[in-house]
């Protein structure tokens, strides 16, 4: 084996170990208002990574900081070995970092079909007959709606949408920001078992903010707790569902 | 169990009676109104007495039928409104309707600007006859190019552009100076033209696109004033407010529309006649017009006219997925102002002068109207707006009767503002969201078999 073929094998062990994303002493601000106190937490690749905490902690700007808006003002983030810290939006979602943010936002006046195109538009849409196929085998009800106008779905069908037109840039890092918002516990299950299948069939890496907790850290290898702008807890998933602090502050009121 | 059966039945029935109560008294609540302000207004009335002093008599009867007139009024456009809501939610995946009206107008539309000159020769007896129809239709096809411009900016891409009159300015200066000064042909200014246009797109477009909604709306319209100003004030280079005249006119494609040998019709074999330069920019307009369609209905399915589309409803989503909005707003106002640069070398071509006062803000006005009017976003709907907006008042031109109503001084054409208005009150109203309001999807399955 050639020298520069064992280097190559060198850095690929090396990112390999190092976290494919890795967030250290982040702080954010809007204006003069502190969002985020010193934020530290990595996502592995291959992992399902669960992020919880109350209304108002700060989990939704977290992930938008990761996509650079706003940008952090102090620590730095890392993404597959390249610092991301000070890169524009768009940059870093070419990057193959994918979001489902806060809210959905979907197109919603533009068809089902022109919604995923728009997620495909990273690879110039390449793979899309390919991709479409299987956001139908992911999401049958998207399949039936292909033609329907984003914005006339169901709650559901919306957050399927996101997810799905977040998938067709084929991401390596998907984010998803409290997919379970309002939707009915069948959905929940639906769209959580779906998430489960890409992480387990095609590896895909996975972040989830989530007021759910119960479900988010079922779904999740590990979790971490955010309270008021900082991470007060982590943990595999198992470790913070019996957890007493994490039981009664995000389980009371049954396990939906 | 038995009374647990009939409960929805009882739930159904009380939620369809549930809305007349309700218009009962809301309309009740207009006739109280209207009974407050007849009080003071209508309800005395105060004559001339037999001997001196006023005599005051009521007129209850009066007030009466007039809050009973509003009751009824109320109610019926009540129950007019909810009836077409509930109509509307009736047919939910709306699509329909509205995409074969434009399907029906679209290709009857197109015909009959296709064969204009031909339509006014035959109706009028002559070409020469003909030439107000002509001209009517270079000028409404002037703004149903320039209202495709701006449908780009504002209807696609959703950046409200209160300036865009600014573009077609640079644009026939452009064509008015070249071919002044330097003696440059028509057929090299007009992309030209369209090119100086496009840059000063971009150059606005640097620093503004990062503003939003409202404050984008007013640099815009700044800039349009600048423009104006500029061109007033600047002498040596504009001509100031007397404008630019004799600009040579359009030649087809370098034989001059003259009686000389070397001339469109002799070379051709016809004989001449002044109206061949008309008919000829007419089509020319009409190409224009149709290149600017065509591009955008291009644009609609290509990545980046997609991205206009997504860019108007959601900034945020749109960087996520990767997008370089700055990028996607640039090119949709350079694109929109450089085909106000061909629009605008044409009208300096056909008019062979120039002067300020063509690209006010009432311009920059009325091609917004045309654009809101359409629909925002809708091909075919700007362009019956454009039609409208334009033939509109000239047929008001045409209506000597209204003198015989409104006496010797009425001028029709004076209440062209007013029509305007009106017109748009009335949109708001009954199609609030355009005339073609429906958003047709750039891609459907092929086999939509049923
Ligand atoms: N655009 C904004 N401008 C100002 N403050 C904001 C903005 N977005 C969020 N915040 C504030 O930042 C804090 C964290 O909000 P957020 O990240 O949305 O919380 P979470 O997603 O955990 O519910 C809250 O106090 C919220 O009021
Ligand atoms: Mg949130």
């Amino acid at each position: 084996m050639s020298v520069a073929g064992i280097n190559v094998l060198v850095e690929e062990t090396r990112a390999l170990q190092a976290p494919l994303l890795d967030v250290r002493g982040v702080s954010a601000y809007y204006g003069s208002i502190q969002a985020l106190k010193g934020v530290d937490l990595h996502v592995k690749e291959g992992e399902i990574v669960a992020l919880i905490g109350a209304n108002g902690a700060g989990k939704s700007t977290l992930m938008m900081t990761i996509f650079g808006q706003p940008q952090a003002r102090t620590g730095s983030i890392t993404y597959a070995g390249r610092d991301i810290t000070r890169m524009a939006t768009h940059e870093i979602a070419r990057l193959n970092i994918a979001q489902s943010p806060e809210g959905r936002r979907i197109f919603s006046r533009m068809s089902v079909r022109e919604n995923l195109q728009m997620g495909a538009a990273l690879h110039g849409g390449r793979y899309f007959a390919e991709d479409l196929e299987r956001m139908c085998v992911l999401f049958p009800r998207l399949k039936e709606r292909l033609d329907q106008r984003g914005g006339t779905m169901s709650g559901g069908e919306q957050q399927m949408l996101a997810i799905a037109r977040a998938l067709m840039s084929r991401p390596r890092l998907l984010m998803l920001d409290e997919p379970s918002l309002g939707l009915a516990p069948l959905i929940v299950k639906q769209i959580f078992s779906a998430v489960r299948d890409l992480n387990e069939r095609e590896g895909l890496t996975v972040f989830i903010v989530e007021q759910n907790a119960y479900h988010a850290l079922k779904l999740a290898h590990r979790g971490y707790v955010m309270v008021t702008g900082a991470v007060t807890m982590s943990g595999t998933g198992r470790e913070l569902l019996d957890n007493p602090q994490v039981k009664a502050a995000y389980l009371e009121g049954g396990q939906h | 169990m038995a009374t647990g059966s009939t409960t929805p039945i009882a739930a159904t029935a009380r939620a369809e009676a549930s809305p007349l109560p309700g218009l009962i008294k809301d309309a009740g609540l207009f006739a109280l109104v209207t009974l407050g302000l007849c009080v003071p207004i209508v309800s005395y009335r105060t004559d001339l007495g037999q001997g001196i002093g006023l005599v005051i008599t009521t007129r209850w009867g009066t007030v009466l039928a007039l809050c009973a007139a509003i009751f009824v009024l109320r109610l019926v456009q009540q129950l007019y409104l909810t009836g077409r809501a509930r109509r509307r939610a009736a047919r939910a995946p709306v699509v329909e309707g509205a995409s074969r009206l434009a399907a029906i107008l679209a290709p009857i539309t197109l015909v009959i600007a296709l064969t204009l000159p031909l339509l006014a020769t035959l109706l009028t007896g002559s070409l020469g006859e003909g030439r107000y129809w002509i001209d009517l239709g270079i000028l409404i096809l002037t703004y149903v190019m320039l209202g495709w411009g701006l449908n780009i900016v504002v209807g696609l891409a959703g950046l409200l552009d209160l300036g865009y009159v600014a573009f077609y300015a640079v644009g026939a200066y452009s064509y008015a100076l070249l071919s002044t000064v330097f003696g440059l042909s028509f057929w090299i200014c007009l992309p030209l033209a369209g090119l100086f246009a496009a840059a000063f797109g971009v150059l606005l477009g640097f620093p503004v696109l990062r503003l939003r909604g409202d404050y984008l709306a007013i640099v815009t319209l700044a800039f349009g004033e600048i423009i104006r100003l500029v061109l007033i004030n600047w002498t040596d280079f504009s001509g100031g407010a007397a404008g630019i005249s004799s600009i040579p006119r359009v030649s087809f494609f370098g034989l001059p529309f003259t009686a000389g040998e070397n001339g469109f019709a002799a070379t051709f074999g016809l004989s001449f006649n002044a109206m061949h330069r008309l008919v000829f920019l007419y089509y020319l307009i009409l190409v224009l017009a149709l290149v600017t369609n065509l591009v955008t209905l291009r644009m609609r399915r290509l990545p980046l006219g997609r991205a206009w589309e997504a860019l108007r409803e959601d900034e945020i989503a749109c960087r996520s997925l990767g997008i370089d909005t700055t990028i996607t707003k640039l090119t949709a106002f350079a694109l929109g102002a450089m085909f106000a640069g061909f629009a605008g070398s044409f009208f300096a071509v056909r008019q062979a002068f120039v002067s300020p006062e063509s690209f006010n803000f009432l311009e920059s006005a009325i091609i917004l109207a045309i654009v809101v009017l359409g629909g925002m976003g809708s091909q075919i709907g700007v362009a019956i707006a454009a039609i409208v907006m334009i033939g509109g008042p000239e047929l008001l031109r045409n209506l000597g009767f209204l003198k015989a109503v409104f006496g010797e001084g009425f001028d029709p054409n004076e209440y062209r503002l007013l029509l305007f208005g009106l017109a748009m009150v009335a949109m708001m109203v009954f199609r609030p969201r355009g005339l073609i309001s429906e958003r047709t999807p750039s891609v459907t399955i092929a086999e939509r078999g049923r």
